[in-house]
C-alpha cells in the first residue's frame, strides 16, 4: 500500500517542478496533442475503410501512415481565401479558439504517475488544480465559440446556419454532460483529475440492503448510467458522427467551415481530432481508472502501475474510445436536428436527474443502521413499483387490416394495384433458349489441315 | 496554483499574482470599453466575453477557483453564447445607428460615467485601501469547493432554494408565454401526411415545371399534363396566366 502511495500523485506535489519540467511537459500535450490527430485522421480512414470493405490510405508511406501529413502539407499550400462579406477579425481568430480550447483541456489529463525525469520526481500531468474537471468543463463550453463565430464571421448562410446550430447542440448537451460529470463528483469526493484517478484504484464495497456486495473501482461500471450519458455527450459535444449537424453536408455544405480553406480550415480539422482525443482522454481519466492497468493485469505483474508504464495503458483505453468514435461514425447514420434535440432534452437529462437522485439517496443512507438502511432501500423499490404498475397506460386500438385501410380510403383516391397481385410473366421477356448442339469436332476435321 | 492559493490566503500580494493582474487588468478594460464602444452587436459581445475571461482568472488569483471556473463556464460559455445566438438570429447586420437623437447626449454620458468610476474607485479606495483580507483561510481550510458547499447547503440553503425556485419559475413563465399549444389531434405525424397526399384532390406526383409540353418556353407559359389539359400549378402565382394570341405562336420566318 505504500507503495501505491507514493506513485499517487496528490495535490501537493504540482507547482513544484523546475521551469524546464514544465516547459517540456506543456511541449509533450502539445506535440500528443498533433501527433494524435496525425495519427487519428489515418486511424479513421482506414478503420472506416475496413468496415465499408476497401482499403483506405495505403499509398504514402508504411500503411499509408503519411497519407495526412501529406494533406496537411498540400493545405498549406492552397489560397487562403478571404470572403468579401466576412468579418475579417472574427474569421481569424475562430480557428484559433477552437484549437486553442481543445488543447488547453489536455493541460489537465493525467498521463500517469509519479515518475523520476532527471532526478526530479514529478508526475505525468502538466498541472491538476482542486476544480482540475471544472477546466475541462470550461474549456469545452469555450470551444462552442470557435464554431458559431466561424460560422457568423464567415458572412454567407450555410455557415451560419451550421453555427447556430452548433450553438444549441454544444448547450444542451453540455448540460447531459455536466450532471453526469455530477454522479462521479459525489463518489469520488474531489474534483481534481488526479484525485479521481486515485479514488478508482481499488474497488470498494456497497451495502444495498444490508447485503456488502464488492465493487470494482472503475466508475464506468459503478456509475454505468453516467458513462454512458456522458460517452453520448461528448460525441454531441465533439459534433462527430452521428451528432455532427453543424457540418452536415447533405443539408449545409460544410456548415461553419464552408467558407474555410488553407491553414485555417486545417485548424478546424486540427482541433476536431484534439477534441476527440481530449475527450477520449477525459473519458478514460473520469470513469476508465485514468493510467492504472485493467483489472487482470495487476494481479499478476505488481509493477504495472509504477514507472512509465501506465502511460501504455492510458494510450491503450485513449486508443479504444477512438475506436468507438469511429466504430460510431461508420456505423449510425446522422439524426435529424428535432430527434436530437428530443434525445439530448428528454431523454438524457432526466435519466440523468433521476440517476443523481437515486445516487444521492444511496450515499446518504450509507450511514445509518442496518435495518433503517434495509427499510430505506425495500420503500424507494416499493413506491418504484407501484409507480410502475399504477402508471396510467393507454390501450392501444386494434390496428385496422390492410384491406380495412384499402376499402376506408375515400372514392377518387390514387388508384393501388390490388393486394394480392402476381406480376404474371412478360410475353416480352420470354426468351427463347436455343437448345444448341454441342460443336462437334469431327476427328476427321483435323486431318484436312494436314 | 497551490502556491498562489497560500499565498493569497496569507493576505499577501505574490509577484506572480501582480503580474497577472497588470497584464490582465488592462485587458479587462480594454473590453469593457470595447463593449461600449463597439458598432456591431457582436463585437461587442466579443468584448464583454474578455473581460469575463479576465474576470474568471482574477478570481482565481483570489484564491476562489470554483468561483472562477463557475465564471467561466456560466457566463461565458452559457450566457454570453445565448447572447450571441439571440445577435445571429437578429442577422448580422445589426449595427447602432449613428444618428444621434439628443444632442451632446454623448459628451453628457462620458462625463457622467467618468465621474461615476471616479466616485466608486476613490470611495472604494478610500474604505478598503489599508484593510487586510481576513478569514481567507479559515473558509478556505477544507477546500474552497467544499467550503462553498457546506455555505451552500447548510447556513444558505432556504436562499439558494429560492433563488432557484425564482429562476424556474422564470423559465417556465417564458416558455408559457412562448409557446403555441397545438392539440395533439391537429398535429400531422408523418402517416398522416402520407394519407393527406394521396387523398382525392390531391395530386401525388411532382409537379411540372413551367412550359412542359407546352407552345412557348416562358415561364409564363403553363405547362400541358399529358392528356392535354393546362395545369395552373406550374406557372408562379404572381404571374397572370394568359394563351399567346395567333401571332405570336406564328412562325416568325426565323428557322428554316
Amino acid at each position: 500500500m505504500t507503495v501505491l502511495l507514493a506513485q499517487d500523485p496528490t495535490l501537493a506535489d504540482f507547482g513544484r517542478d523546475p521551469w524546464w519540467l514544465v516547459l517540456g511537459k506543456i511541449v509533450f500535450a502539445f506535440v500528443f496533442g498533433l501527433l494524435a490527430t496525425l495519427l487519428g485522421v489515418w486511424f479513421e480512414r482506414r478503420v472506416v475503410g475496413y468496415m465499408q470493405v476497401r482499403p483506405g490510405p495505403n499509398q504514402v508511406g508504411p500503411f499509408g501512415l503519411l497519407q495526412t501529413l501529406a494533406d496537411g502539407l498540400k493545405m498549406a499550400f492552397k489560397e487562403d481565401i478571404l470572403p468579401r462579406a466576412a468579418d475579417k477579425v472574427v474569421y481569424f481568430f475562430a480557428p484559433v479558439i477552437s484549437v486553442v480550447c481543445a488543447v488547453t483541456a489536455l493541460s489537465v489529463i493525467p498521463f500517469g504517475p509519479m515518475v523520476s525525469i532527471f532526478g526530479h520526481r514529478t508526475p505525468l500531468q502538466v498541472t491538476d488544480v482542486p476544480v482540475a474537471v471544472l477546466v475541462l468543463l470550461a474549456c469545452s463550453s469555450l470551444a462552442v465559440y470557435g464554431v458559431v463565430l466561424g460560422g457568423w464571421a464567415s458572412g454567407s448562410t450555410y455557415p451560419l446556419l451550421g453555427g447556430l446550430r452548433s450553438t444549441a447542440q454544444m448547450i444542451s448537451y453540455e448540460v447531459a454532460m455536466g450532471l453526469s460529470i455530477v454522479a462521479v463528483f459525489m463518489t469520488a469526493g474531489t474534483m481534481s483529475t488526479s484525485g479521481i484517478v486515485a479514488a478508482q484504484a481499488s474497488g470498494t464495497t456497497l451495502s444495498l440492503g444490508g447485503f456488502e456486495i464488492p465493487a470494482p473501482g472503475w466508475y464506468a461500471i459503478l456509475l454505468l448510467p453516467s458513462f454512458i450519458i456522458f460517452f453520448i455527450a461528448i460525441v454531441g459535444e465533439t459534433n462527430r458522427a452521428p451528432f455532427d449537424l453543424p457540418e452536415a453536408e447533405s443539408e449545409l455544405v460544410a456548415g461553419f467551415m464552408t467558407e474555410y480553406s488553407s491553414l485555417k480550415f486545417a485548424l478546424f480539422m486540427l482541433s476536431e481530432y484534439v477534441a476527440m482525443v481530449t475527450m477520449s482522454a477525459v473519458t478514460t481519466t473520469l470513469f476508465l481508472g485514468g493510467w492504472r492497468a485493467p483489472a487482470p493485469i495487476t494481479t499478476f505483474w505488481a509493477g504495472a502501475n509504477s514507472g512509465w508504464w501506465p502511460m501504455l495503458w492510458f494510450f491503450g483505453k485513449v486508443l479504444i474510445l477512438v475506436f468507438v468514435f469511429v466504430w460510431l461514425r461508420g456505423t449510425l447514420p446522422r439524426l435529424r436536428y428535432d430527434q436530437f434535440m428530443r434525445l439530448g432534452w428528454k431523454v438524457l437529462l432526466p435519466i440523468n436527474l433521476v440517476w443523481i437522485l437515486v445516487l444521492a439517496g444511496l450515499r446518504s443512507i450509507e450511514d445509518w443502521q442496518s435495518r433503517d438502511r434495509m427499510l430505506a432501500t425495500a420503500v424507494g423499490a416499493g413506491v418504484l413499483l407501484l409507480i410502475t404498475i399504477l402508471w396510467p397506460s393507454r390501450q392501444p386500438k386494434p390496428k385496422p387490416t390492410l384491406q380495412e385501410q384499402v376499402d376506408s380510403r375515400p372514392p377518387g383516391s390514387f388508384p393501388l394495384p390490388p393486394l394480392d397481385l402476381q406480376v404474371p410473366p412478360s410475353p416480352r421477356t420470354k426468351r427463347v433458349v436455343a437448345e444448341r448442339e454441342p460443336a462437334n469436332i469431327v476427328a476427321g476435321s483435323d486431318s484436312r489441315e494436314v | 496554483m497551490t502556491t498562489s492559493t497560500v499565498l493569497a490566503a496569507a493576505g499577501e500580494v505574490s509577484g506572480g499574482e501582480e503580474v497577472t493582474f497588470w497584464i490582465l487588468a488592462p485587458l479587462a478594460l480594454i473590453g469593457a470599453i470595447g463593449m461600449v464602444w463597439a458598432r456591431n452587436a457582436v463585437h461587442s459581445a466579443l468584448w464583454l466575453v474578455l473581460t469575463m475571461l479576465c474576470l474568471g482568472v482574477f478570481y482565481v488569483l483570489q484564491a476562489g477557483p470554483f468561483i472562477g471556473m463557475v465564471q467561466i463556464i456560466v457566463y461565458t460559455g452559457a450566457i454570453m453564447m445565448l447572447f450571441l445566438f439571440v445577435l445571429m438570429l437578429v442577422g448580422r447586420d445589426a449595427s447602432d445607428s449613428l444618428i444621434e437623437t439628443l444632442r451632446g447626449q454623448r459628451i453628457a454620458a462620458v462625463v457622467l460615467g467618468l465621474g461615476f468610476a471616479g466616485l466608486i474607485g476613490t470611495g472604494l479606495h478610500r474604505a478598503l485601501g489599508g484593510t487586510a483580507g481576513v478569514g481567507l483561510e479559515q473558509a478556505n481550510a477544507e477546500g474552497n469547493v467544499q467550503g462553498i458547499a457546506r455555505l451552500l447547503f447548510t447556513k444558505y440553503v432556504f436562499a439558494f432554494e429560492l433563488t432557484s425556485a425564482l429562476l424556474i419559475t422564470a423559465a417556465v413563465g417564458a416558455m408559457v408565454l412562448a409557446h403555441i399549444e397545438r392539440r395533439r389531434e391537429d398535429r400531422m405525424d408523418q402517416v398522416a401526411t402520407m394519407k393527406a397526399r394521396f387523398r382525392p384532390g390531391n395530386y401525388p406526383g411532382p409537379k411540372p415545371g413551367p412550359g412542359v409540353f407546352a407552345t412557348s418556353s416562358s415561364v409564363a407559359t403553363p405547362a400541358r399534363l399529358p392528356d392535354g389539359r393546362l395545369t395552373e400549378r406550374s406557372t408562379p402565382e404572381i404571374l397572370p396566366v394568359r394563351e399567346m394570341t395567333a401571332e405570336e405562336t406564328s412562325l416568325k420566318g426565323t428557322d428554316k
